[in-house]
């Protein structure tokens, strides 16, 4: 299988549960860091080289073949917000209910089985790509495409902003996502893989913040 | 409706009949319907009539978090532990209909929470005449519309109002204050429904819920016999 699997598995409307969380951009309007679309692009480019690398890192890993225990725990290492920490796995169960009823598979089934409560949302993207045909380049893909369509999507909803200027914020980023996936890969396939650890304090921080309040839009 | 595939692991699909553990799972019953019809009053009201006899439990789809499964917590319908809120991303109608995860799980870790359930409500928060729930989610939906609404609503139809197993005209008691024709609203209603039940009712009267009760435990006979 190839590039139709993965326009299916990349496809913002595949099941997963990822419409519900904003990627920290609910956080980021309400605090005044995201107002428009220039905002919008900074706030996704500074994602894209942090959560998105090494979500795609683990992504191609797992993709790739390496251990889906060890990546899980590396991902939780890599994750210092308990509430980040706790949406990775929720959208990591949602996804693996979606991928086994897409892409059936004994390895899936054993996942399922060994984290009940979900792996990391990335372990699980890389299984799901494995069991769908592709290959760690193509989980990468989906990796560094969602940790900047979930903002974007989001803000579109949060700002009322310009559906055609948040898409076109996407287009300019496009450049930096192959680059960003070139990185993912090298890392995430080398034996033994040699993830990456870049993290954005502000996000860390800013889920911890929304994760409190009374009342939100978005999960995360 | 059972596959028979043999269950390793949990159920990958959310309309399998039975639970990872091979038990049949909880009827699953939907409501939708506009903002302040009288969804989770009538949810409210399903709980008091239905918990001394069943094993329940509520999953709440709010637009902000948790205002439906807060009214509940309040009112004290169920222990805490049986309500549930998904956070739907300011989209209740995306959550229960075109990607249905957040609210499957929910009902999957309240039959392991508090289980084993015979009925899980799932309330959509008020979104527009054409929400309707997925089947991967629901065994059966009811539309909730009230007569301040207006009494066209059913003339109108949408896919609630004509797809829905149980339609609900509530707020009866209000028809004389906002000059809604009772008898036009059920002649519009048979018309875009056919054989499909319709009910009215208030929820201020002395019958209260007892209709859509006697609905829902019709419903939880066939689905366990
Ligand atoms: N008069 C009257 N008010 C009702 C009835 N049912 C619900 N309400 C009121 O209508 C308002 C909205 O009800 P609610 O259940 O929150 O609506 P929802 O948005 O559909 O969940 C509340 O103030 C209820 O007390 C009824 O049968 N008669
Ligand atoms: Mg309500």
């Amino acid at each position: 299988m190839g590039r139709g699997a993965l326009l299916v598995l990349a496809d913002g409307r595949f099941p997963a549960g990822g419409h519900a969380h904003s990627g920290g951009a609910e956080e980021a309007v309400r605090a005044g860091r995201i107002t428009g679309a220039a905002d919008l692009e900074a706030f996704c480019r500074g994602r894209l080289h942090t959560a998105g690398l090494v979500a795609a890192a683990l992504a191609a890993a797992a993709a790739a073949g390496a251990d889906p225990a060890e990546l899980d725990a590396a991902a939780d290492a890599r994750t210092p917000s308990p509430a980040l920490r706790l949406a990775a796995r929720k959208l990591g169960r949602q996804l693996m209910r979606a991928a086994r009823a897409t892409w059936p598979s004994p390895e899936l089934d054993a996942v399922a089985r060994a984290f009940p409560k979900g792996a990391h949302q990335p372990v699980v993207l890389g299984l799901t790509a494995r069991a769908a045909g592709l290959g760690p380049s193509d989980a990468a893909y989906c990796a560094v495409y969602e940790s900047v369509s979930g903002p974007a999507t989001a803000v579109v909803r949060l700002l009322s902003l310009d559906p055609f200027e948040a898409t076109a914020v996407l287009a300019r980023l496009a450049p930096e996502l192959d680059l960003v996936v070139d990185r993912a890969v090298a890392a995430g396939t080398a034996v033994p893989p040699a993830l990456p650890a870049a993290s954005a304090p502000l996000l860390e921080l800013g889920a911890e913040i929304h994760a409190a309040w009374p009342v939100r839009l978005f999960a995360s | 409706m059972h596959l028979d595939h043999s269950h390793h692991g949990p159920a990958a699909v959310g309309a399998d009949a039975r639970r990872a553990d091979g038990t049949r799972r909880a009827l699953r019953i939907g409501l939708g319907g506009p903002v302040g019809s009288g969804k989770t009053a009538t949810v409210a009201a399903l709980c008091r009539a239905l918990r001394d006899e069943l094993s329940l439990a509520v999953v709440t789809n709010d637009i902000y978090t948790r205002e439906d499964a807060e009214f509940l917590l309040r009112e004290a319908v169920l222990p805490p532990e049986r309500i549930t809120a998904v956070e739907t991303g300011a989209c209740p109608h995306t959550a229960i209909r075109d990607d249905i995860s957040a609210n499957l799980e929910a009902v999957e870790d309240l039959e392991d929470a508090v289980g084993p359930l015979d009925l899980v409500l799932v309330e959509s928060g008020g979104d527009n005449l054409t929400a309707t729930f997925s089947k991967g989610l629901v065994d059966a939906q009811i539309f909730v519309i009230d007569v301040a609404g207006g009494d066209d609503i059913p003339r109108k139809g949408g896919p609630g109002v004509t797809t829905a197993d149980l339609l609900i005209v509530n707020k009866t008691d209000l028809a004389p204050y906002v000059g809604s024709d009772l008898a036009r609203m059920a002649a519009d209603a048979k018309a875009q429904r056919a054989e499909l039940p319709v009910v009215f009712q208030s929820l201020r009267g002395a019958d209260g819920v007892r209709d859509v009760a006697a609905w829902v435990r019709a419903r939880l006979g066939a689905w366990t016999a």
